[in-house]
């Protein structure tokens, strides 16, 4: 599936500064991407994501979703939901229903599915975000720990079988364990399930780790869009627009800075740990 | 005498349930800066609570400067003392103007307006937010209203701030902005600070670490020795700061690293 924004300006009706929110954004996503998208508070990525599926229209520009322009006046936005997840940032604070169950079905039901294929589907994304069926679903999700709760609302995404999920700050708040957990989770989803990902993130070690493609933006503008070795080597840059370097390409970075002539596109620690240490050459001093 | 102490505390939330917290024994100094990291459940929110009085434990006892919370009449007194600052920065501020937010609390003291015009400049002052007094904090970055938060608890004139994820909703900025902000109440206006955090490279700083695991302190000492045992808190769901198990792992591989515990030690170790 391709979703493509072609000119997309975006001025929120109550701004009466008449701020963009977007400027004059192209962009072209294609399967099989896990893309990135970082960017400091008020830069535009929430604005963005939202418009990917619908739930905002832009001022002026187009939203192209598998060959239909989402943005014209008679699109089914139903459709365009089932096959874009979107999972908000806190979603916990949108479950409603009694049980568990009946969180995660909601979405499925309202598709028109049988009931054997929503049971299916609510087994089936339970399973995936690592909650056991017969122990949760008839839980309350109001007496579940944060985590667990996290753990809800994103089932009850899957259940809706999107072809792209996109996530907004979907680690905030968890504990280490609970985000390890999750990016396990988006692997599988990438690796196993097919799909595209796309990750709205402050954490600049989750990005580097995973992703594919990563887009920066700025004052409603995209300022970079490449891979993450190419983007995180413009480390002045980064700095300037208020963000973070993933930890190990600082320390990267900052060792090569001393004449330690590492790799400064390393993202995981076991291969700047041969990284640091082959350049070092048996000695403990650079 | 200790500011802070917790006597074999037990805390429930109900009868039925078990016990969130599970004999705790804790003495906190006036002008610490105490760092809590756990797993979610641990029972560290529900620490902070009883703090300042949000609840009150169901075995033990917990003293406020010689103020035990079990007795309501101290309850007023001992809110003055502990301030507590949350996670959500837009669930806190109430006022239309940042000034009257931080107005807020020193207001229901029933404070006389030239002192609260003094106390709010001077809480303004110590968040860095005193340019921004007039606006309305809504239009606040999160990192921005956070410290507005910050100053409400100030302009009471806490003696101990306790502080249960503030960073967690918040940009890289804005976390930098907000544990300066502490470190600089704590070393120049002698605030003692209790700060429970998700990041553990925001617990390098601390006098002290105190890691929760079920309901117990499962440790607590030095942020270098408790960094130092890096599998044990693997074991309990938590990580050390990246830097940390980076020289961790180079010293594995024969790299001589004295104990560090930032990019910066790291460096000069290797390159001096």
């Amino acid at each position: 599936m391709l979703i493509e924004l072609k000119n997309v300006s975006h001025i929120y009706d109550d701004d009466l500064k008449g701020t963009e929110a977007l400027k004059d954004i192209n962009l072209r996503i294609s399967d099989q991407e896990f893309i990135g998208l970082v960017g400091h508070t008020g830069s535009g990525k929430s604005t963005l994501v939202q418009m990917l599926n619908g739930l905002i229209k832009p001022s002026s520009g187009s939203v192209i979703i598998d060959g239909v322009n989402i943005t014209g006046e008679k699109t089914s936005l139903l459709g365009i939901r089932r096959k874009i997840g979107l999972v908000f940032q806190y979603p916990e604070h949108q479950l409603f229903e009694e049980t568990v169950y009946g969180d995660v079905a909601f979405g499925p039901r309202n598709l028109g599915l049988s009931e054997e294929e929503v049971e299916l589907r609510v087994k089936e994304a339970l399973e995936l975000v690592g909650l056991d069926y017969e122990e949760f679903k008839d839980r309350s999700p109001f007496n579940l720990s944060g985590g667990q709760q996290r753990k809800v609302a994103i089932a009850g995404v899957l259940a809706m079988k999107p072809e792209v999920l996109i996530l907004d700050e979907p680690s905030a708040g968890l504990d280490p364990q609970g985000r390890q957990q999750l990016i396990s989770l988006l692997e599988y989803l990438y690796n196993n399930k097919g799909m595209t990902i796309i990750l709205v993130s402050h954490r600049m070690e989750e990005i580097a780790r995973l992703s594919n493609r990563v887009i920066v933006m700025s004052e409603g503008e995209i300022v970079f869009d490449d891979s993450p070795a190419r983007v995180f080597s413009e480390v002045e840059k980064i700095r300037e627009l208020g963000l973070d370097l993933p930890e190990i390409t600082e320390i990267l970075w900052r060792l090569n800075g001393k004449g330690l002539r590492v790799r400064t596109d390393i993202f995981s620690l076991a291969e700047a740990v041969e990284e640091i240490s082959r350049e070092l050459r048996g000695s403990s001093k650079c | 005498m200790a500011l802070i102490e917790l006597r074999g505390v037990d805390f429930s939330y109900s009868e039925m349930e078990t016990p969130v917290l599970k004999n705790i024994n804790l003495t906190v100094e006036a002008g610490e800066f105490v760092s809590i990291i756990g797993g979610n459940g641990s029972g560290k929110s529900t620490l902070a609570k009883l703090l300042n009085v949000l609840l009150v434990p169901s075995a033990g006892e917990v003293i406020v400067d010689g103020m035990n919370t079990a007795d309501e009449e101290n309850w007023l007194k001992i809110r003055q003392k502990v301030g507590m600052v949350f996670q959500n920065p837009d669930n806190q501020l109430v006022a239309t103007r940042v000034e009257d937010d931080v107005a807020f609390g020193p207001e229901n003291l029933g404070i006389p307006s030239p002192e609260i015009r003094k106390r709010v400049d001077k809480a303004l002052e110590a968040v860095g937010m005193e340019k921004f007094k007039d606006n309305p904090p809504h239009n606040l970055s999160g990192g921005q209203k956070q410290r507005v938060a910050i100053a409400g608890v100030i302009a009471m004139e806490p003696e101990c701030i306790v502080l249960d994820e503030p960073t967690a909703m918040l940009d890289p900025q804005g976390r930098k902005e907000v544990m300066e902000t502490i470190h600089f109440l704590n070393k120049e206006k002698g605030i003692t600070i209790i700060h429970i955090t998700h990041f553990m490279e925001e617990t390098v700083g601390a006098d002290r670490v105190i890691v929760m695991n079920q309901g117990s302190i499962h440790k607590s000492g030095l942020p270098l020795e408790i960094f130092r045992e890096i599998d044990d808190l693997k074991k309990l769901g938590l990580d050390v700061p990246l830097v940390v198990e980076l020289a961790h792992e180079l010293r594995k591989k024969g790299v001589e690293i004295p104990a560090i515990l930032s990019i910066n030690e790291l460096v000069d170790s290797l390159c001096s």
